[in-house]
């Protein structure tokens, strides 16, 4: 997947699941905030990526996940090749 | 000095509508809410019989954060709540302000336990199940979820006796409020519709295969019934102290006179005549009523060729040769579980405000034991002012609540 695409689709993923329109999500905004991401609605978050990528986030992990930006890095940065 | 016990709020998602008026139509015209699903023929059940219940949306209510928690019947509770709310006049407002409690029944939640087991197995991660999975799958959930949505700060308690959970949660609600521990509670029960929640009860061949004709497979008392219909949705009813409701000039639509209860003691799923025949008599000694007073019984029964015929005789036992009118509204919902013992005091309710009872569809000849009661086939115009309603569950649990006109 292009960053392009990995972008386009978390995107996507992120406003169905957290019903949050698309047009607020910029590369630097906060995700927790912009998806009003409690602690227990962060699982939801954790389990989105598991079941979309097959990527596990470990808890210590997604502390740096801040922005969309720091997202869209960690799944195109573990995504398994292809 | 006890406290007098009324109703004044009542709110329902069945099979029969989801508003008061439109199952209020459905009981006044005979509607069956019964269906044959393909999905679960598809999917290896026996019989693919079962109530046709509408999902409701609850997008417009409540922020996702806060759906996460709630599985299907929190759902379905959630709709049938805030319409009793509504018909008690009781608002948010008011509840932040006063103590009002909820005692509900239910007791399964199996297909949010599934899906989240099934997540946690598929990717071996507990994190998988996702945030909503704990709250949703435990017995409580629901009253968990309302009490939450609607700031309930009483009683917050979750009655589980099987298929009489619904009226035990009155029962139960009722007592605290006649011994002045409570003033208002929320009462009901809830059932999922959806067929993992009665697949293993499909399994010990309970269901009626009547699925050429399933307006007809529910019949309780005939002859040639062959097993029950599972239904679901949700029902509330808000009840408080007489006193509280004048207080605050709620619309006060009956009393609830009395509640019964026992268990059999005996088989876990096989009734007896006993067991029944002791609620009923406790009930009626509760009240400090006489079988005479009873002018309309709403009969628990199933459909199935046992249940139905050890009700029957228990009722023949206590009311005698006195011909009081008996239907099982179970032969339009199909049987309700968790929820029926909340939503026949509903479906009775609408009948008795309206001077009807509904017949019992279905119900062409008696066999040999259940002709020792009038069950009632077709419609009655008739004006009543007190009815009393059974509920039994597995395990031999059984409930009865007597419930006057006011």
């Amino acid at each position: 997947m292009t960053r392009e695409e990995i972008v386009t689709q978390v995107n996507d993923l992120l406003a169905e699941e957290f019903e949050v329109d698309a047009a607020t999500f910029t590369p630097e905004a906060n995700v927790k905030e912009t998806l009003n991401l409690d602690s227990l609605s962060l699982v939801d978050l954790v389990a989105l990526v598991q079941q979309t990528y097959k990527i596990k986030i470990p808890v210590e992990e997604l502390r740096s996940i801040q922005t969309f930006n720091n997202l869209y890095d960690y799944i195109e940065s573990h995504l398994p090749n292809e | 000095m006890k406290n007098r016990v009324v109703i004044t709020g009542m709110g329902i998602w069945s099979c029969l509508g989801t508003s008061l008026d439109e199952v209020r139509d459905s009981l006044y015209t005979g509607k069956s809410g019964i269906v044959f699903n393909p999905e679960r023929k598809q999917a290896g059940f026996r019989s693919a019989l079962c109530a046709d219940v509408a999902l409701p949306d609850l997008k417009p209510f409540i922020p996702r954060n806060m759906r996460q928690f709630m599985p299907e019947e929190a759902q379905y509770a959630y709709m049938a709540t805030r319409q009793a709310l509504e018909n008690a006049q009781l608002d948010l407002d008011y509840i932040e302000k006063h103590e009002v409690g909820i005692i509900y029944g239910n007791d399964s939640v199996a297909e949010a336990t599934m899906h989240a087991l099934d997540k946690f197995r598929e990717f071996q991660d507990t994190a998988a199940c996702g945030s909503g999975a704990i709250f949703q799958s435990m017995n409580s959930t629901v009253t968990m979820n309302l009490a939450c949505l609607f700031r309930l700060r009483g009683i917050n308690l979750t009655a589980s006796a099987a298929c009489a959970s619904g009226s035990q949660s009155i029962g139960l609600a009722s007592l605290l409020i006649r011994n002045g521990l409570q003033e208002c509670v929320v009462c009901g029960g809830a059932q999922e519709a959806n067929m993992y929640s009665v697949a293993a009860f499909d399994g010990i061949q309970s269901f009626s295969v009547r699925e050429d004709d399933p307006a007809r497979a529910s019949r309780p008392f005939d002859r040639d019934r062959d097993g029950l219909v599972p239904g679901g949705g949700a029902a509330t009813v808000i009840l408080e102290s007489y006193e509280h409701a004048v207080r605050r000039g709620a619309p006060i639509l009956g009393e609830i006179v009395s509640w019964g209860f026992s268990s059999n003691g005996d088989h876990i799923s096989t009734p007896n005549v006993e067991g029944p025949v002791r609620s009923l008599e406790l009930c009626l000694k509760n009240g400090g009523i006489t079988s005479s007073q009873i002018e309309y019984i709403n009969a628990h029964a199933t459909s199935t060729h046992i249940g139905d015929i050890r009700e029957a005789q228990a009722i023949a036992r206590i009311f005698g040769d006195r011909n009081v009118p008996v239907t099982s509204t179970k032969s339009q919902t199909g049987h309700e579980m968790w929820m029926a013992g909340a939503s026949e005091i509903i479906y009775s309710m609408l009948m008795m405000k309206n001077d009807f009872i509904a017949g019992n569809l279905n119900f062409e000849n008696p066999d040999e034991e259940t002709a020792c009661i009038n069950v009632v086939p077709e419609r009655q115009e008739t004006h009543f002012d007190m009815f009393l309603s059974n509920s039994f569950g597995f395990g031999g649990t059984n409930s009865t609540l007597i419930v006057k006109n006011l």
